[in-house]
């Protein structure tokens, strides 16, 4: 073929802006195709979808629930692929997370530790973001000491985590009262969070959420933390030359994202579930990375990507109770919409210039 | 159960080859793509893509080789398409693997519910019977009697891997472009159509690897069934420093510890000479040992020296 | 010699966005010749080549190998007709061997075998008939860069090349290697090959062409008959009468002018073996001087910058800063705390973050100054602030100070990485290639701060493949070949010859 890209000078605000919308947009087309395949009038899905998604309290009450966890794995994957830095690992990074806020928080023998409500709750949440922090520097120093690839590393360490909370919720983590189902002790009750809104299961935590979002881009506006992320994500050689402490950017961006994605367990066990089960996450990790790939990496896309996507999950199961199709077209929109994503952003940095004779 | 039991039992290593199987070829399919300078995260999706669609034509009445033609068909179409995101387009390899193995997964949850919107159990189809005309070979005949013809087709693959890598032109020129690819064009070679093609027969690969889950060790399609494979597999290209012949043994040493667990889970956690431990531990042991095989590797490993280096050409 | 015509460029013509590589040339070859392409850098030779060999399509001309016009932008259509090119960065595959280099892309992928036997039967006959010898089986990585050039020239002979074109392919070469390369050079002439040799380097030009075309900017300024030319008029053709800065001369160095800088036999070794990068170097730089460093490129020169750099550690010796002889810092911005200003080769992609706005490249090197950061955060008005009176007083065109740094103009990069590095008012300026690449007006204007900042007391241990560039701003000239210093005079009393011939390993009388 005789077309090869050419880098724009200046891509244009406005083109990276309308990208995602052009690829929303777009994918919405192709999965139409999927809806009459299934033999649903494509018009009468997708309202329903959206109407699932963010059609009444109740609907928007879920869709709020379920962007929660995602906003948080979504920022995780965001700081961290920022620095070039695949961490595909926030899933177990959450359930370890998780699992130290009840380590923390829980109800051991019926009595939870004794200490005062805030410290306790701050100790929980200080316990969860360490947990994920130290789980995702195992990997990052075996990226920046030896070379190994952080994304197989990552991956595989989603199992080893899963294994691990299943061997404590069957031992020393175990609920006295549950029957037979494998779950944690519960979470004291004075560290829940409230409800968000009433009667349903929306809660503050989502509140966290939005704010260590906004807590993010604002260290990545004004923090000279912020603005190393940003030049050794960047361009790392350049980073190095102009004396940036390279590594040790690349660590504390690691632990940040280890930390963000344990903090999202603990928010979850602390909002939705008050225990640690071995499926409290539908994937949320793995999907997080699509947020974040969605957002364009910025924080404050994130807010909005994640709410997308969870409004899609959550609007694909109620769609899916009232018509004949299935729910999995949640997940093909999100990931067409990815994909169409990256090649729109690319077409608002490259240009298709024909090649001369 | 002793350890003599274990070992000089065919049974076992029936399930250790069994398992080795998807292994083997999906760690093939990602190594060519590696050997031509691509990584293709694209596996646990492409995986699960053919064992529904080749599953699926064989539930419809194809012969069972049909089927792991369509397998691979479905493998290559998805595979094409992280080609095309990768090597003209340069997107990054990273995220248009994950992007396509959830691509590939979500639409393989969706054909099947589409297909069988209300069922409860599974629908079954008849698997690829055993070969039991082995079974009278000394040693190694009740452990390939238990097995089907497609771990023979994987078998078969390596050795015909290494040899297209090694001993053709073909093969020369996608070691090439993986390694330098401004020296494969300065001979005249196209990056672009060696890069799209190794990507393509890889993900074929990937895609058989696949449908031996659904046409061999099961007989159904279900939900997670991959289970990670693939992810092992992009692992274990690491531990076979790129080559087919060390990518059987790593795939056989680690359904070794596979076959070990099931077998410790099934008949009592105890074997002389290690301590009662939970049953998740010797679970966790594939992974860790995979891991720890990345970091030895990462010292010594013969990196195509252009993997995951997108080439523009003549880019200032 | 036949008179047969075996390449012919016409106005060839390669824009880079607004830079002009190449402007309307044309040349002709003859079978049998050695043509010499001579110029200085960014003169256009690679270029003119890469378009030749496929890797480029030119803008307007045309090519003709033996009469037949040459498809643009295919390097397998180059290769059919005859064209073999040994590029100057080899395009080798350091993990496959000898005979996979070379075999590769020439039989048809559609085949079944490749045929190892004949093709290393070839390969060693070929080695023999032209004195390039070199095992087949061998692991290129393992290779010495001789033999690796070899391994690319065989390459080409391998596909039948009859026009072969040899990028700067004694820069890395021993004097002995350099012998024998002639030596097979002239053997290719004599069976009729036409060969394109490119250099620096006025005596071998001398030595091995039967013509000589020399480029400068872009342009073909002169073709000459080698034997009726000699190297002092080359090396005026190649340089030219450029306006320059009149020199603020001293006459001596100054009295009492201390020690900047004292490198003791400095050695950084080569982590794939062989000859070192740095060979026990010896280097001293006073305050009020600039020491000029000449000398073909990788011939050392990054080797030593990045020890000053503070990117590699020596392997060997010692580097001591100041009168007092203070211990050298280990990292880049230990070098920057400790008073040295350091102007990188690459602008683009290592003196400035492309991405990030231009008033944060601007302070970038500062950002443990209490000026600019106070508790973690970025203090940006103070920033800003900064960056507009640097902007200023360094002349840096941006349409803002937020604007992408990468689309700034090399000019202004450069200004921008010269404005943060003398605002500061270092005592040490380690300045690579500044001028390189830079339009007539911004590399007066370079020059002109590095003379002030000299004025001021600074030491400069500045890099330039530019001789012109050399005399005009160096107190002492410092030849590096092969990764020695091979000798540090002031520069009344070296000349161009003098210098060139020192850059070919031969230490001065």
């Amino acid at each position: 073929m005789n077309l090869y890209l050419e880098r724009r000078t200046e891509a244009s605000r406005t083109a990276l802006l309308l990208a995602p919308l052009a690829a929303i947009v777009f994918t919405l087309l192709i999965c139409a195709l999927l809806v009459a395949w299934a033999g649903a009038p494509v018009g009468q899905t997708y309202a329903l979808l959206f109407d699932g998604a963010f059609g009444s309290r109740f609907a928007l009450s879920e869709t709020l629930t379920r962007a929660t966890p995602l906003m948080l794995t979504g920022l995780a994957c965001a700081v961290a692929f920022r620095a070039r830095f695949y961490n595909i690992g926030a899933e177990g990074q959450l359930y370890l997370g998780a699992l130290a806020a009840v380590a923390v928080g829980g109800m051991h023998d019926g009595v939870g530790f004794d200490l005062p409500v805030p410290v306790l709750f701050a100790g929980m949440m200080i316990a969860a973001a360490l947990a994920g922090a130290l789980l995702l520097l195992i990997p990052a120093l075996l990226k920046t000491r030896l070379g190994v690839d952080e994304v197989v590393t990552t991956l595989l360490g989603n199992f080893i985590v899963l294994l691990f909370v299943s061997m404590m919720l069957d031992g020393i983590m175990k609920d006295p009262m549950a029957m037979g189902w494998p779950q944690s002790v519960a979470l004291n009750p004075d560290l829940e969070f409230g409800k968000l809104i009433a009667k349903t299961r929306a809660h503050t935590g989502l509140l966290w959420a939005l704010g260590l979002a906004v807590a993010l881009w604002l260290i990545n506006r004004y923090t000279v933390f912020g603005l190393q992320m940003r030049a050794v994500g960047a361009n790392a050689h350049a980073s190095r030359f102009v004396g940036l402490p390279v590594t040790r950017v690349m660590l504390g961006t690691a632990m940040l994202s280890g930390a963000l994605a344990g903090l999202a367990g603990a928010i979850e066990v602390a909002g939705r579930t008050s225990y640690v089960t071995l499926d409290m996450s539908p994937g949320y990790g793995y999907t997080g990375v699509v947020v974040a790939m969605l957002a364009g990496l910025h924080p404050l896309g994130v807010v909005v990507a994640s709410i997308f996507v969870a409004g899609m999950l959550v609007g694909a199961d109620s769609m899916s109770r009232a018509i004949a199709v299935p729910n999995y077209i949640a997940d093909v929109i999100v990931a067409a919409s990815l994909l169409s994503m990256l090649v729109a952003t690319l077409f608002a940095q490259y240009r298709l210039r024909r090649k001369q004779a | 159960m002793e350890w003599m039991d274990l070992l000089s039992s065919s049974a076992f290593w029936v399930a250790v080859l069994r398992l080795a199987t998807p292994l083997i070829l999906g760690t093939l399919g990602v190594l060519l793509c590696e050997r031509a300078g691509v990584l293709n995260l694209g596996i646990e999706g492409i995986m699960a893509a053919g064992a529904f669609t080749g599953w699926l034509v064989v539930y419809l009445g194809a012969p069972l080789y049909v089927g792991v033609l369509a397998a691979a068909l479905a493998g290559m179409v998805f595979g094409l398409l992280h080609a095309v995101l990768t090597v003209p387009l340069g997107l990054s390899q990273h995220v248009s693997g994950l992007g396509v193995t959830l691509l590939a997964t979500s639409l393989s949850y969706f054909a099947y519910r589409v297909t069988f919107p209300s069922v409860n159990t599974p629908p079954t189809i008849t698997p690829f019977a055993e070969m039991t005309f082995f079974k009278d070979i000394p040693v190694i005949g009740p452990v390939l009697a238990g097995q089907t013809v497609m771990t023979l087709i994987a078998l078969i693959a390596v050795p015909l891997i290494a040899w297209v890598l090694n001993r053709t032109p073909l093969g020369l020129a996608i070691r090439m472009v993986g390694e330098n690819p401004a020296a494969a064009e300065g001979q005249g070679l196209s990056v672009t159509k060696l890069r799209m093609g190794a990507i393509v027969a890889g993900s074929a690969l990937m895609g058989v690897a696949g449908s031996f889950l659904t046409l061999a060790a099961f007989n159904a399609f279900f939900f997670n069934m991959v289970n990670g494979r693939g992810w092992v597999c992009v692992a274990l290209v690491v531990f076979a420093s790129w080559r087919p012949g060390k990518a059987l043994l790593g795939a056989l040493i680690f359904a070794f510890f596979d076959a070990l667990q099931l077998r410790l889970q099934q008949g009592g956690t105890s074997l002389p000479g290690l301590p009662e431990l939970p049953y998740q531990v010797y679970l966790m042991l594939p992974y860790v040992l995979s891991i720890l095989a990345l970091v030895v590797m990462a010292r010594r490993a013969a990196y195509p020296q252009a993997l995951m280096k997108p080439y523009r050409k003549g880019e200032r | 010699m036949t008179d047969t015509l075996a390449l012919q460029l016409e106005g060839i013509t390669k824009r880079f966005g607004s830079l002009t590589a190449n402007d309307g040339v044309s040349l002709s070859v003859k079978q049998g010749e050695v043509l010499a392409l001579l110029g200085e850098n960014g003169a256009g030779k690679s270029t003119l080549v890469s378009i030749l060999f496929g890797h480029y399509v030119a803008d307007a001309g045309r090519i003709t190998v033996y009469g037949q016009a040459l498809p643009p932008g295919r390097p397998d259509a180059a290769l059919a007709a005859g064209v073999g090119m040994v590029h100057q960065h080899f395009t080798l595959a350091d993990n496959m061997s000898v005979l996979d280099n070379v075999m590769v892309g020439t039989q048809s992928l559609w085949r079944l075998a490749s045929g190892r036997k004949p093709a290393r039967q070839r390969l060693i006959e070929l080695g023999q008939r032209f004195g390039l010898g070199v095992d087949p089986d061998a692991r290129v990585g393992s290779l010495s860069v001789g033999e690796k050039q070899r391994v690319e020239i065989l390459k080409a002979l391998y596909r039948g090349a009859r026009i072969l074109i040899l990028d700067e392919p004694t820069a890395v070469l021993t004097p002995q290697e350099v012998d024998g390369l002639f030596t097979t050079l002239r053997g290719f002439v004599a069976e009729g090959l036409a060969v394109i040799f490119i250099s620096h380097k006025l005596d071998e030009v001398m030595a091995v062409s039967q013509r000589v075309a020399v480029l400068r900017q872009g342009k073909l300024v002169a073709e000459r008959d080698t034997a009726s030319t000699n190297a002092a008029e080359l090396a005026e053709l190649m340089v030219g009468r450029k306006v320059v800065m009149p020199r603020v001369q001293s006459a001596e160095p100054r009295a009492q002018a201390a020690p900047v800088v004292t490198l003791s036999q400095v050695t950084v070794s080569n982590s794939q073996g062989g000859a070192p990068l740095l060979d026990a170097a010896d280097l001293i730089v006073h305050t009020h001087e600039i020491v000029a460093i000449a000398g073909v490129a990788g011939n050392g020169q990054q080797a030593l910058v990045s020890v000053l750099n503070g990117l590699r550690q020596p392997d060997d010796g010692t580097i001591r800063l100041g009168p007092d002889h203070a211990a050298a810092p280990r990292t880049p911005a230990g070098w920057t705390a400790a008073g040295v200003g350091r102007i990188p080769e690459d602008r683009h992609h290592e003196g400035v973050i492309g991405d990030s706005p231009l008033w944060e490249n601007a302070i970038i090197e500062d950002l443990n100054d209490k000026r600019f950061t106070r508790l973690g955060m970025v203090r940006a008005q103070a920033g800003r602030a900064y960056a507009r009176e640097l902007s200023k007083q360094f002349d840096v065109r941006a349409a803002s100070l937020d604007v992408r740094t990468r689309s700034l103009s090399g000019g202004n990069m450069q200004k921008l990485i010269l404005g943060r590095t003398l605002a500061r008012q270092p005592r040490l300026i380690v300045a690579d290639q500044p001028t390189w690449g830079l339009d007539i007006g911004a590399v007066a204007y370079v020059r002109e701060q590095l003379l002030a900042a000299r004025e001021r007391g600074a030491g400069i241990l500045l890099v330039s493949e530019d001789l012109e560039e050399i005399f005009a701003l160096a107190d002492r000239i410092a030849v590096m070949c092969g990764g020695k210093i091979i000798a540090v005079k002031p520069v009344a009393e070296w000349t161009p010859a003098s210098v060139g011939l020192a850059m070919t390993g031969a230490v001065p009388a």
